[in-house]
């Protein structure tokens, strides 16, 4: 057995002076320092502190992994608030070890996840005690641990495992100051990606031995290959749609302007199809935004491990409970508008959503994000997507010359559709079936494709950032009432005009807001600075509030 | 307007004083009962069980003066069955009400001596197509000028009303409670919209609750008015049935809208017209019912009337063949955006009633 290196404490000194953040667990960290230095000689133990990140959310969260080795019985205590699959990672660790030709000390181990009071789950850890040990029983150097962050989960053959949020990791080791960021093999692609960072990846932890003791030199990984752009190559394309103009021009002002959208029409018109095609439409997210996007999926464990082109498209059922729609549990994970963060959730049969999940979007469609507080603390996840919802017209959903709800079944069925998620729809359409001999044989028109429509999607795009710059807005649907009416100035005729209207038509407050939040938009398409009157004229029609039959 | 005796005026407030004794006997016996013919000692009698006292006493302190004094002040409505302006229709029933009490226009009663009104009741469960029927002949009756008589209920009742208001015509509403008393809550725009364009009448005083009683009562009233009564949709057994009931014994047309026969709602007017009542499909039968055969018509809106806009106009004559707004915008050969301005440009100003999300009802004008 070698001597115990003294080196681990200047180790963490250093760390200390390299990083610009101060972190809490660095705090820890010095006040735990101390104790090993004043214990008597006999007694006296080896510290190793090793760095990785757990995900607080979709956040990167820096835990110092401390392994304190000193002579004793042969135990192995994990403290710092581990779930369950942390305290088996001792396991995990020890036959990782051995299997991998290293020695398991048989002496008194303590490992201590700072800070000590949040709570950590996952086996992402694993890695992180491993070298913990290795560091603190002197089989590796601990020199350069300083320098490195670390993520894994191990086999119990020593192999490394994926973990979720490789990405995430790698933008907070980034943040941190850290100069090297050590993942398994497959997660390196996906953690590459960050720029500023040098990420290895490491398959077998004998493997990782051999790095620190400088005995083998990985290639720098490579960055994830984006995914293939299937949305905009052979992706759903809205050309393969027939008919539904009037849908399609809903589509795109939606896409253009960020705009949320409610279809209306009978099971089996098109409204999945045609909700489907709206990612496709918009503009293809920018790096900036396709990191957002991978980030989330990296942490709820459903990316592929390659920067993600494509604006997801979320469909959950109605059954979902609001939990599954805004994101929360005992162990916080994302929801479906997280999961639907920079692109699409769509909300099939809204009235059928159980009302309290529905309302729980309130926050998430006010604010782009969702705040979840579970004990001590709280969780921010992102949440700016556009939402689409569809229902039927009426709960029996059959045409309307067949239809035989009476009115109080209707009223109940269009009660149901209020609430804060209608109060935040600026667009309302209605899908009908397409004749059935407009489906088969007719020759293929010339279809606007989807292309052609996010060409002039982008151009509205770019004029709106133009203008709202220094707003907080990024589209005219994220424009609140206040914001809307100082941006969509109308002259004198047409604003007297819209407020004889008001009265007219029965508009609440809140719908000459989405009025003109939809008329600006249509200008913005049509490429003019002013609101027209016609731009008020279509926007109007859009408009939920006389959702009502005749006289009822 | 105040047009009553002092009798009239204390056999209905005494009516109202013992209509929870009223509601209490009958329950929810619905039928004819006859106790609204009876003689006030008769009435208190048959129901004021052991509290005939309380009731005599009322009768006693009942203060005429004072309850004028209070009718005129809030402008009620007040025309007993000794006034000239008592409409002389409602005599023939058996038991007319004493006192009709009224908010709106005065002038109404007078309109209902010249011009024959046609009542319009049904379910207040309507379906779709009941909606529609009630709502066109309801705005058909009121741009031909004929008054038309409903209850103001949920459903057809208020569906026919506001066809009528929308068609420009005076509506009537005979309601269960007093005339000021808004029942459903739901109705209270429309309670307003008939009081300012029409009248609401009642047999009860202002400030009376209604009863389950009065109900059937006040459908009295409302054959009693009209010519013709027609029912749109009714269950069977229903309070529209009651209604038709009552016109069959005044001896007045009885109409009905003929239902599709597996509907529920469809069951009591079907039964109607196998009982011989007259079948209606438009609102020119119900006109034919009333004037004879093709002597009044449905005004047509004059050609000059329209929109100036050719497009506005080519846009309004295609949302007579089509529903959506693709439909129309083909037909005018316009793009969908430009479609859409024209649509709300129309309903704008009036031309057109979106309804249901989809499809345009023209209005009348």
């Amino acid at each position: 057995m070698p001597a115990p290196p003294p080196e681990s404490e200047p180790a963490m000194e250093r760390t200390r002076g390299s990083r610009s953040l101060v972190t809490l667990a660095e705090d820890k960290k010095s006040r735990s320092a101390p104790h090993p230095r004043v214990a008597g000689a006999h007694d006296r133990g080896v510290l190793a502190a090793v760095a990785t990140f757990a995900l607080e959310g979709v956040r990167p969260q820096e835990v110092t992994v401390e392994v304190d080795v000193r002579q004793g019985l042969p135990t192995f205590t994990l403290v710092g608030l581990p779930d369950r699959a942390i305290r088996e990672s001792r396991e995990r660790v020890r036959a990782a070890l051995l299997n991998s030709g290293l020695d398991f000390p048989q002496k008194r181990l303590t490992v201590n996840l700072a800070p000590a009071h949040v709570r950590k789950a996952g086996p992402s850890f694993d890695l992180a005690i491993a070298v913990g040990l290795l560091a603190a029983s002197g089989q590796v150097p601990a020199d350069d641990l300083d320098r490195y962050a670390l993520a894994g989960e191990l086999s119990l053959s020593g192999e490394l495992r994926p973990v979720r949020g490789a990405l995430n990791a790698a933008l907070g080791a980034r943040r941190a100051g850290y100069g090297r960021l050590l993942v398994p093999e497959s997660n390196a692609p996906e953690a590459a990606l960050v720029e500023g960072i040098e990420v290895s990846a490491i398959p077998t932890l004998s493997r990782l031995a051999d790095l620190l003791h400088g005995r083998w030199t990985p290639d720098p990984a490579q960055p994830a290959e984006p995914e293939p752009c299937e949305a905009h190559r052979d992706g759903p394309d809205l050309a393969d749609v027939r008919g539904q103009e009037d849908a399609k021009r809903a589509l795109e002002i939606a896409a253009a302007g960020g705009h949320n959208l409610l279809m209306v029409g009978p099971p089996g018109a098109g409204k999945t199809m045609l909700a489907r095609r709206l990612p496709g439409i918009l503009p293809p997210p920018s790096f900036e935004e396709a990191l957002e996007i991978t980030q989330v999926h990296s942490a709820a464990g459903i990316g592929n491990g390659r920067l993600a082109t494509e604006r997801p498209f979320r469909a959950p059922h109605h059954t979902i409970s609001a939990q599954g729609l805004v994101g929360g549990g005992s162990r916080p994970m994302p929801g479906e508008i997280t999961l639907a963060h920079r692109g699409v959730l769509f909300l099939d049969e809204l009235p059928e959503f159980a009302r309290g999940a529905v309302d729980a979007l309130r926050e998430p469609l006010e604010e782009g994000r969702v705040e979840i507080t579970r004990g001590q603390r709280t969780l921010d996840f992102p949440a700016n997507a556009i939402v689409v919802a569809a229902c039927n017209r009426c709960p029996c959903a059959r045409p309307p010359d067949r239809c035989a709800c009476t009115s109080l079944e209707l009223a109940r069925y269009q009660r149901r559709l209020s609430g804060p998620l209608v109060d935040r729809i600026d667009l309302v359409c209605q899908v009908e079936a397409v004749p059935a001999a407009d489906l088969v044989g007719a020759p293929e028109e010339s279809r606007t494709s989807s292309e052609e429509i996010r060409d002039r999607v982008m151009a509205a795009r770019r004029r709106q950032l133009a203008r709202l710059a220094g707003t907080g807005a990024m589209c005219n649907g994220d424009m609140d009432g206040r914001l809307t009416r100082r941006q969509v100035p109308l002259d004198g005729p047409l604003a007297a005009r819209l407020l004889s209207i008001r009265d007219r038509i029965a508009l609440s407050g809140r719908g000459h807001d989405r009025v003109l939040r939809v008329a600006r938009t249509i200008a913005d398409l049509d490429g003019r600075e002013l609101v027209a009157e016609i731009d008020v004229d279509e926007a109007l029609s859009y408009r939920l509030d006389t959702w009502q039959r005749v006289g009822a | 307007m105040y047009d009553s005796c002092d009798a009239c005026l204390r056999r209905a407030f005494l009516i109202a004083h013992l209509a929870p004794r009223i509601a209490g006997l009958l329950g929810h016996q619905r039928r004819r009962h006859g106790l609204l013919g009876l003689s006030e000692e008769e009435l208190i009698a048959a129901t004021a069980g052991r509290h005939v006292e309380r009731a005599l006493a009322f009768l006693d302190a009942f203060d005429v003066a004072s309850e004028r004094a209070r009718l005129v002040d809030v402008g009620t409505v007040v025309s007993c069955t000794h006034s000239s302006r008592y409409p002389g229709l409602l005599r023939d029933l058996p038991d007319p009400p004493a006192v009709l009490f009224g908010a709106g226009s005065a002038d109404v009663l007078e309109l209902l001596e010249d011009e024959p009104a046609v009542t319009v009741v049904g379910t207040r469960r309507a379906s779709p197509y009941g909606t529609e029927v009630a709502y066109a002949i309801g705005r058909g009756l009121g741009a031909a000028g004929v008054p038309v008589v409903s209850g103001l209920a949920l459903g057809i009742d208020g569906t026919a009303h506001r066809g009528c208001l929308d068609g420009g015509g005076v509506p009537v509403a005979v309601v269960a409670s007093g005339p000021d008393v808004v029942y459903p809550r739901r109705h209270r725009s429309l309670h307003e919209r008939v009081r300012a364009e029409g009248l609401v009448l009642s047999e009860l005083p202002p400030g009376t609750e209604p009863y389950r009683w009065s109900f059937p009562a006040r459908n009295r009233i409302m054959a009693g008015l009209a010519r013709v009564t027609l029912v749109v949709e009714a269950a069977d057994p229903s309070g529209s049935l009651i209604t038709a009931e009552f016109a069959k014994d005044l001896g007045r047309c009885v109409a009905a809208v003929p239902g599709r026969i597996t509907s529920s709602v469809a069951r009591g007017t079907n039964n109607l017209l196998k009982d011989g009542a007259t079948p209606i499909s438009g609102t020119e039968d119900v006109l034919d019912e009333l004037f004879g055969v093709g002597v009044r018509r449905i005004p047509e809106a004059r050609p000059d009337e329209g929109p100036p806009d050719p497009v506005l106009r080519a846009a309004l004559a295609a949302t007579e063949s089509h529903d959506s707004v693709e439909g129309v915008a083909a037909a005018i050969g316009l793009p969908i955006s430009q479609t859409r301005a024209a649509l709300s440009r129309l309903e704008v100003d009036g031309y057109l009633v979106r309804r249901d999300l989809g499809g345009w009802e023209r209005t009348a004008r």
